[in-house]
């Protein structure tokens, strides 16, 4: 018998149960025996904040589908009943609202870290393909999402989006009707987008989750310095001399980061939920008509630098695909960050110039073609007819378009400037 | 064929224009003076409300005992506020169908429910505000912020009515049009009881948009308070544990 060899120190309850599961291993080996790099900035913050918001997601989300009606002709009032007559509900589903941009805000920073400190490399870089999986997901659950309050933005934004499959070469139209599940947004859309989204999605994204965890915990954390914290280990113990358990040290640094985080959070829900049209818009508060399409459809401020790539592209015999492929690789791309960075360091801090330009423009880019995509394509003007090229053309499209390319050339060129830039020399241990 | 093409632009195009008229950025719009915890305020509106507007538009996603949150009482609503035979837990509703009122007035007027979240209540009281008399039009209204507005000017009564002249300012290679309306003339209400009145509707139309906004308000603070707490505890907690970490 397997159980009887195991040898087990805990006793009373915690005993019993360690005999039967591995409850004190399991800590132990996530938590207060996991070392981690005892240089954590404040950009290693936003990796627990994620999995915060996704508990704050599914909590609320439980309590809102408890009252909402996945249902065309009552979805929109049963949002409003919630907000009116349900007791704080109204709370419930500000939380939700203010979570899903919030959602987006910790997970791009939490991205950003990864690219200034170079965690998606060796050893890293199935943790950095299961967080792009899972950054996938959470843009389709946002979209599925967005779809439920039944409001015009909700319905021409779906309407917009499910239409970019149509461009798909010979299946288009086919395929954008299976999705829609009719020939335009409808009961049954939303019924699906529905399933999708209290349901398909959220199950993956937790496994994923899971997966992304047991990954990082497998290889251990990077850290600010770029340097493998396990390649110098106290001869005795045989723990990292730079690491220090997670529990308690970053438990309660973490509690920390989140009670900061709750109060910019709070504050948000409390007194600005809809933060200033950004977070909730205004137009959403029509309920959705079909036969009325609004003057000006903007998805919300998460999927806007990729709506601009989207829109700048110009269509191809007539044919938007190269739009949509423009669009799906921008987001793609992150994959193969692993093996086109060939820097001879991870960080930052050890980088030459050739990265730090390059990541500069791309966040750069990154914010202007985020503006854009919230904007009318004319918000700039157009260039005076007499400009030779681009003369009576649109500023902001031929802005987006300059900006589309810096983006793509930041990966696309990253083999090389990585390789040519003159890095400093990594220390040996981190440096604090 | 080709007719039938014709007439999809042509739809097309008129649609477009009714749109760009209904967005309307350009209009300098007047600061509401209002005040959203004034309970005699937000009870005039209701009035006000109530009286002129619930004929035509309704607020389906209100319930009449939910005006208890402006501080009327059950029988205050019953006596004052109810008059088709509803319930105090009715919804408030309009007997028409909104595919009748779209053949009389061309258009369903909308839900007004929600209709300050998606206007602003600056709109609203400087909508209801600028109303004057157009022959050109269907009903004889037009409307500066709102240009070709199919509603009537519904409370003209009170306001009175205003004349409006168009001045062409010329500039270089284009001309600027401006609608510049009277002073009315034959309203039961001076200016500034007129103003206070669609200050009030609107003040109430912004609480129906959003009944909860000044309790959720109140208890932000102490949650804001209870977290400001929690980060110097947090903070305290840290620091002990991690003395020893250099």
């Amino acid at each position: 018998m397997a159980a009887a060899d195991k040898i087990v120190t805990t006793t009373g309850l915690l005993g019993w149960v360690d005999e039967r599961f591995p409850l004190t291993k399991l800590f132990r080996e996530h938590m207060s025996e996991y070392y981690a790099p005892k240089n954590f900035n404040f950009f290693y913050f936003f990796g627990a904040l994620s999995l915060l918001v996704l508990v704050n997601q599914i909590l609320t989300g439980i309590f809102l589908t408890m009252h909402y009606k996945p249902d065309a002709a009552s979805a929109f009032a049963s949002v409003e009943y919630i907000m009116r007559e349900v007791n704080f509900g109204w709370l419930i589903r500000y939380m939700h609202s203010t979570g899903a941009s919030a959602f987006f805000i910790v997970v791009y920073l939490h991205m950003f870290r990864g690219l200034i400190y170079g965690s998606y490399r060796k050893p890293r870089e199935l943790i950095w393909i299961f967080g792009v999986i899972i950054f996938l997901m959470l843009m389709g659950e946002a979209f599925f999402g967005y779809l439920l309050p039944w409001g015009q933005m909700s319905f021409w934004g779906a309407q917009v989006i499910v239409n970019l499959f149509g461009a798909v070469p010979f299946i288009g139209p086919d395929l954008s009707v299976w999705i829609r599940g009719d020939f335009v947004v409808s009961d049954a859309t939303l019924n699906r987008f529905f399933a999708f989204h209290v349901i398909a999605l959220p199950l993956a994204i937790c496994g994923l989750v899971a997966a992304h965890i047991m990954a990082l915990h497998e290889v251990g954390s990077n850290n600010p310095d770029g340097v493998e914290i396990k390649k110098t280990k106290d001869p005795v113990t045989g723990h990292p001399l730079d690491g220090i358990p997670f529990h308690p040290y970053y438990t309660v640094k973490d509690l920390f980061g989140v009670s900061v985080f709750l109060f910019v959070f709070c504050t948000v829900i409390f007194f600005a939920p809809e933060m200033g049209g950004y977070f909730l818009e205004a137009n959403n508060f029509i309920p959705a008509n079909p036969m009325q399409t609004p003057a000006h459809i903007a998805p919300v401020w998460y999927f806007t630098p990729f709506y601009s790539i989207l829109r700048a592209v110009p269509p191809v015999f007539e044919s938007q695909f190269p739009g949509v492929a423009c669009m799906g690789l921008s987001v793609m791309v992150f994959f193969l960050m692993p093996w086109l960075d060939r820097g001879a360091v991870k960080s930052i801090r050890y980088r030459g110039s050739h990265f730090k330009t390059w990541l500069t423009l791309f966040i750069v880019s990154l914010f202007i073609l985020g503006y854009l995509g919230t904007q009318p394509t004319d918000v700039w003007g157009r260039f005076g007819e007499g400009v030779p090229f681009v003369g009576g053309a649109e500023r902001a499209t031929w802005g987006a378009r300059l900006f589309s390319v810096v983006y793509f050339l930041y990966f696309i060129l990253m083999p090389w400037y990585t390789r040519w830039d003159k890095t400093k020399p990594e220390p040996t241990r981190v440096t604090g | 064929m080709k007719s039938v093409i014709t007439v999809l632009a042509t739809l097309a195009t008129s649609f477009t224009i009714s749109m760009s008229a209904h967005a309307n950025v350009d209009v300098q719009l007047d600061h509401a003076p209002i005040n959203p915890t004034d309970a005699a305020s937000l009870q005039a509106g209701a009035r006000t409300f109530v009286n002129n507007c619930l004929n035509c538009h309704s607020a389906g996603l209100v319930r009449y005992n939910q005006l208890k949150g402006i501080g009327l009482t059950e029988a205050q609503i019953k006596e004052n506020l109810l008059f088709t035979g509803q319930k105090v837990g009715d919804m408030m509703t309009v007997s028409a169908s909104p595919r009748d009122q779209r053949e009389w007035f061309g258009n369903a007027p909308p839900d007004l429910s929600v209709e300050a979240r998606v206007r602003g209540v600056d709109w609203l009281y400087t909508y209801m505000r600028r109303f004057y008399r157009d022959p050109s039009t269907a009903t004889g209204w037009n409307n500066t912020v709102f240009p070709n507005v199919a509603m009537p000017h519904v409370l003209w009564s009170l306001q009175g009515m205003s004349e409006a002249r168009v001045e062409v300012e010329k500039g270089e290679g284009h001309e600027r049009k401006t609608i510049v309306i009277e002073a009315p003339t034959g309203g039961s209400m001076t200016t500034a009881q007129y103003d206070r009145t669609i200050a009030d509707l609107v003040n109430f139309m912004g609480w129906m948009a959003e009944p909860h906004a000044i309790e959720r308000r109140n208890l932000g603070f102490l949650v804001l308070i209870a977290l400001s707490i929690l980060i110097l505890l947090t903070y305290l907690l840290k620091a002990a544990y991690w003395k020893d970490i250099h």
